[in-house]
């Protein structure tokens, strides 16, 4: 394998989604970047999922050059190292009357970590996602809390309420709608949202990052719904249009990488989990998508 | 490193760039800027980055007097660049200093300049008075490059070119027709050449000049990268972002002063109902607004970390907004201020649910009124009430002219009752109060409302002429008694079963939250009556305005923010 121009060893062992598997074929490779590393893959003659590292000049060998693969969330995932862990655990893609769906596969000019803050983040509904998932004057984070769970390694943020407009299908009016969020990888993150049609169980809204350089990405989007009145292509394209929303801000923030000094930025309660992600990275020690904090 | 680079001036847009509610982006040494032109017409040259998350403020929405960042909708105020609003924490105050970084500034020769380290005024162009601003050439050189090559700029055989003492070139031709080429160096390796004209044309001799140096200056530019490009490329500059300040590391906590500010509210309207005062009518985000009663007010939290007591003028019914009258007052701590400039339609303000403590009675054959300037909110909102009812008043508002009359629309519903008194004299003033309340009698009262001074004489007359104490009902807008919180003492709680003591600068009311009890206070002060406690045993040093006298000489109760034990130990009620 020729030398890796990522030299974060933590982000070399994770796993990553990168592509959807049925857009992998029998017989069509396909090319793409991980890690400032140009990967190509396949799906053989018995149906199984090939991926190797691919070199411009050599081309590469998908026997000698082969990555690890696993099957998960309806995405294949691989990993330029060898990563000491399972892919993180989403129990409700599971559940039987779930529908799963691939939203979509965005590239965004952004680190990695600045999209997983957005993700995580509420106070821009009502600015970035007007009347959609807010709208002014209802510009209130309200408390919620936040956790880092030592035993699973991740980060939970729980009690978020933000008021939405229309927020229940049958309801003309809009509510609070619940959210939880849980980041269980450095560059992916899990978002429950209360659903209207059954007040006990949530949606689940997963990204999973692929990134591609410091500063690029592209990002997996799964859907787990509980939605039975929707079509996939309207789904899809309602998720398409928030996210659409999001890439202008996400590509006009500056630097782009994340930076973990504290006095870098403002934080205000509101991004309570958004802090807590970025001690989170720094305990871990990652610097691939971020600028450490001076030592 | 300061470099000389960083200490000139440079011109880093046309005034042209900058139309009305616009934002510019610009570059000058590879540190961003957006330059944005305020209604009043002052031009802002800051660092291009929400200290939030980041975001260019290039992208983000001027109004005129602040510029709005698009992700999360923080506030920036002209000039200051001061935050003004944090939209996600309405009740809180972004009161630390979160102010971003702004350069040096000056419009000039229909230029904008700018240096990053500049200081002093921008040198005199002489010539260039009444120049025309040829349209700005970028350039992918450096701007050592393009200075060497605009010594050959020509535009008829008879140019001469020279370099002056600031590095801009002048191209002069012998009809006396010049122009002076100043170069942006926007990175290390990227330039804008903007050139000025001596003289000012118009129509088509302008679109010809234009032409023509557009033309010449693209031949220039071809060149010179040519050049560059047979050179190493430079390193782009790295600016330095210069950290937030230490003291907005942590995230502020929630404010636990007891001042609760439970509601939410929208400016839904904000007009001058008078010379110098603004009314705003505060609509509920949601749900219902709480009852208020005539005399209630309610805390502002303003978005300058300040709290803030305002009469709501309601009439009776009117329970889906409440409005207040605000006065602008330079001299007070800025409270007012914040509302009439940085408050504005659409905005969201936390306030606390209305209290009264300027009750009403409702029993009685007749009411007087008297209302000296701002002090007219409550009484208002009290004389509404009589009015829906049918019951008998007169309502007397001392101004200094016609243009102080505030809330002249409500005023009109008192028809008869009304009388407005214009530009007193304190003595005539005193005369007129003195036939106002000649009369005293059963189940005759009088609410009075204004400045201290006003109030003090209005009290004494009322005394004077034999109104009973329980008879006349005031409330002062502040406490201006010089307050004396040196002694120290003890408090025993009776219905909580502690004794705590009450340190010199320290209220009764801090060491009761300090250990836990919720007292609720709104003016702190001594003025609004909010936080009163009973009081058991123990002689008080009374330092309120809120009491009357002779509750105070009764001692049965407390203004506990302000006032204190005479005694080494008061009992309190609590
Ligand atoms: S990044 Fe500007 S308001 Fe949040
Ligand atoms: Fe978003």
């Amino acid at each position: 394998m020729s030398i890796l121009k990522c030299s974060d060893p933590i982000a070399l062992n994770l796993w990553y989604a990168i592509a959807p598997l049925d857009e992998v074929l029998i017989g069509e490779t396909a090319q793409t970047i991980l890690l400032e590393q140009p990967i190509a893959y396949t799906r053989n003659h018995t149906g199984e999922i090939v991926a190797w590292v691919h070199d411009v000049a050599s081309g590469g060998n998908p026997e000698t050059d082969r990555l690890p693969i696993k099957e998960r969330y309806g995405y294949f995932w691989t990993s330029l190292g060898t990563p000491d862990a399972d892919i993180f655990p989403i129990p409700e893609y599971d559940e039987q009357d779930r529908r799963n769906i691939h939203a979509a596969s965005f590239g965004v000019n952004v680190s990695a970590p600045r999209l997983v803050e957005n993700f995580l983040d509420m106070g821009h509904f009502p600015y970035v996602h007007t009347d959609i998932l807010g709208a002014e004057p209802h510009t209130e984070v309200k408390e919620y809390f936040v956790e880092v769970s030592k035993e699973r390694d991740e980060i939970l943020a729980t009690n978020c309420k933000f008021w939405q407009p229309m927020a229940a299908a049958v309801a003309s009016g809009g509510m609070d709608v619940d959210y939880v969020y849980r980041v269980p990888h450095p560059y992916s993150a899990v978002l429950y949202k209360s659903n209207p049609t059954d007040p006990e169980r949530m949606d689940v809204i997963a990204i999973f990052i692929q990134p591609t350089s410091q500063e690029t990405l592209r990002v997996h989007m799964l859907l787990s719904l509980l939605d039975e009145s929707n079509d996939d292509i309207s789904i899809r394209l309602f998720q398409q249009t928030i996210f659409g929303q999001d890439k202008p801000i996400l590509e006009n923030q500056y630097p782009k990488r994340l930076p973990l000094d504290p006095r870098a930025e403002t934080p205000i309660r509101a991004d309570k989990s958004a802090i807590a992600y970025r001690r989170w990275l720094s305990d871990k020690g990652i610097t691939y998508g971020v600028i450490p904090a001076a030592a | 490193m300061t470099t000389d680079l960083q200490s000139n001036w440079y011109p880093i847009a046309s005034s042209s760039d900058l139309p009305k509610r616009h934002v510019y982006q610009a570059q000058l040494l590879g540190r961003e800027f957006a330059v944005w032109r305020a209604d009043d017409g002052y031009v802002n040259v800051w660092e291009n980055r929400c200290l939030h998350r980041g975001v260019r403020l290039s992208i983000g929405i001027n109004n005129g007097t602040e510029l709005r960042c698009q992700y999360h909708g923080w506030r920036y105020a002209n000039r200051t660049a001061g935050c003004t609003y944090i939209p996600a924490h309405p009740a809180d105050a972004p009161a630390r200093t979160i102010c971003n970084n702004t350069y040096p500034a000056q419009e000039a020769y229909g230029l904008v300049w700018a240096g990053e380290l500049a200081v002093g005024e921008l040198p005199a162009i002489d010539g260039f008075e009444s120049a025309t601003v040829l349209r700005p050439v970028p350039i992918m050189a450096p701007q050592k490059m393009v200075n060497q090559a605009l010594l050959g700029y020509a535009w008829d055989d008879t140019c001469e070119s020279a370099e002056n003492s600031d590095g801009s070139v002048t191209i002069t031709a012998t009809d006396g027709s010049a122009v002076r080429v100043f170069v942006q160096p926007v990175d290390s390796n990227h330039s804008v050449a903007r050139a000025l004209y001596n003289r000012k044309v118009a129509g088509e001799e302008r679109i010809a000049l234009l032409k023509r140096h557009s033309w010449l200056m693209q031949e220039l530019r071809d060149r010179t990268e040519t050049q560059a490009a047979r050179q190493e490329t430079p390193a782009p500059y790295e600016p330095v972002i210069a950290k937030v300040s230490e003291d907005l590391v942590d995230i502020p906590a929630i404010s636990v002063d007891g001042r609760k500010a439970d509601l939410r509210v929208q400016v839904a309207r904000k007009e001058m109902t008078a010379d110098g005062i603004a009314s705003l009518r505060l609509e509920a985000i949601k749900d219902q607004l709480p009852t208020f009663q005539p005399g209630a007010h309610i805390d502002v939290h303003l978005p300058n970390g300040l709290v803030r007591q305002y009469s709501v003028t309601n009439g009776p019914g009117e329970t889906d907004h409440y409005t207040i009258g605000v006065k602008r007052e330079p001299d007070s701590r800025g409270g007012s201020v914040a509302i009439h400039d940085t408050v504005g339609e659409g905005d969201v303000l936390a306030i606390s649910a209305p209290r009264n403590n300027f009750p009403l009675r409702r029993d009685a054959v007749h009411t007087i009124f008297i209302a000296g300037g701002i002090g007219v909110t409550p009484l208002i909102a009290m004389a509404r009430a009589l009015n829906a009812q049918g019951l008998e008043f007169e309502f007397h508002y001392f101004v200094q002219s016609d243009d102080h009359v505030a809330f002249k629309r409500e005023l009109s519903e008192f028809e008869g009752a009304l009388n407005i008194h214009k530009g007193q004299s304190p003595k005539e003033t005193g005369e007129t109060l003195t036939e106002v309340l000649a009369n005293p009698g059963y189940a005759r009262h009088v609410y009075i409302c204004g400045p201290g001074p006003m109030l003090e004489a209005t009290r004494q007359i009322a005394a004077d002429k034999g109104w009973a104490d329980e008879a006349v009902h005031f409330e002062y807008f502040k406490n201006t008694t010089e307050l004396d919180d040196s002694n120290s003492f003890e408090i025993d709680l009776a219905r909580s079963a502690m004794t705590l003591t009450v340190p010199a600068g320290k209220s009764i009311l801090d060491v009761l939250r300090e250990n836990g009890i919720n007292m609720s206070s709104s003016c702190e002060q001594g003025a609004c009556g909010t936080c009163r406690c009973g009081v058991i045993e123990g002689d008080v040093i009374h330092q309120d305005v809120y009491l009357s006298d002779g509750e105070k000489a009764e001692g049965r109760s407390i203004m506990t923010c302000v006032s204190r034990a005479a005694s080494n130990r008061l009992i309190l009620d609590i």
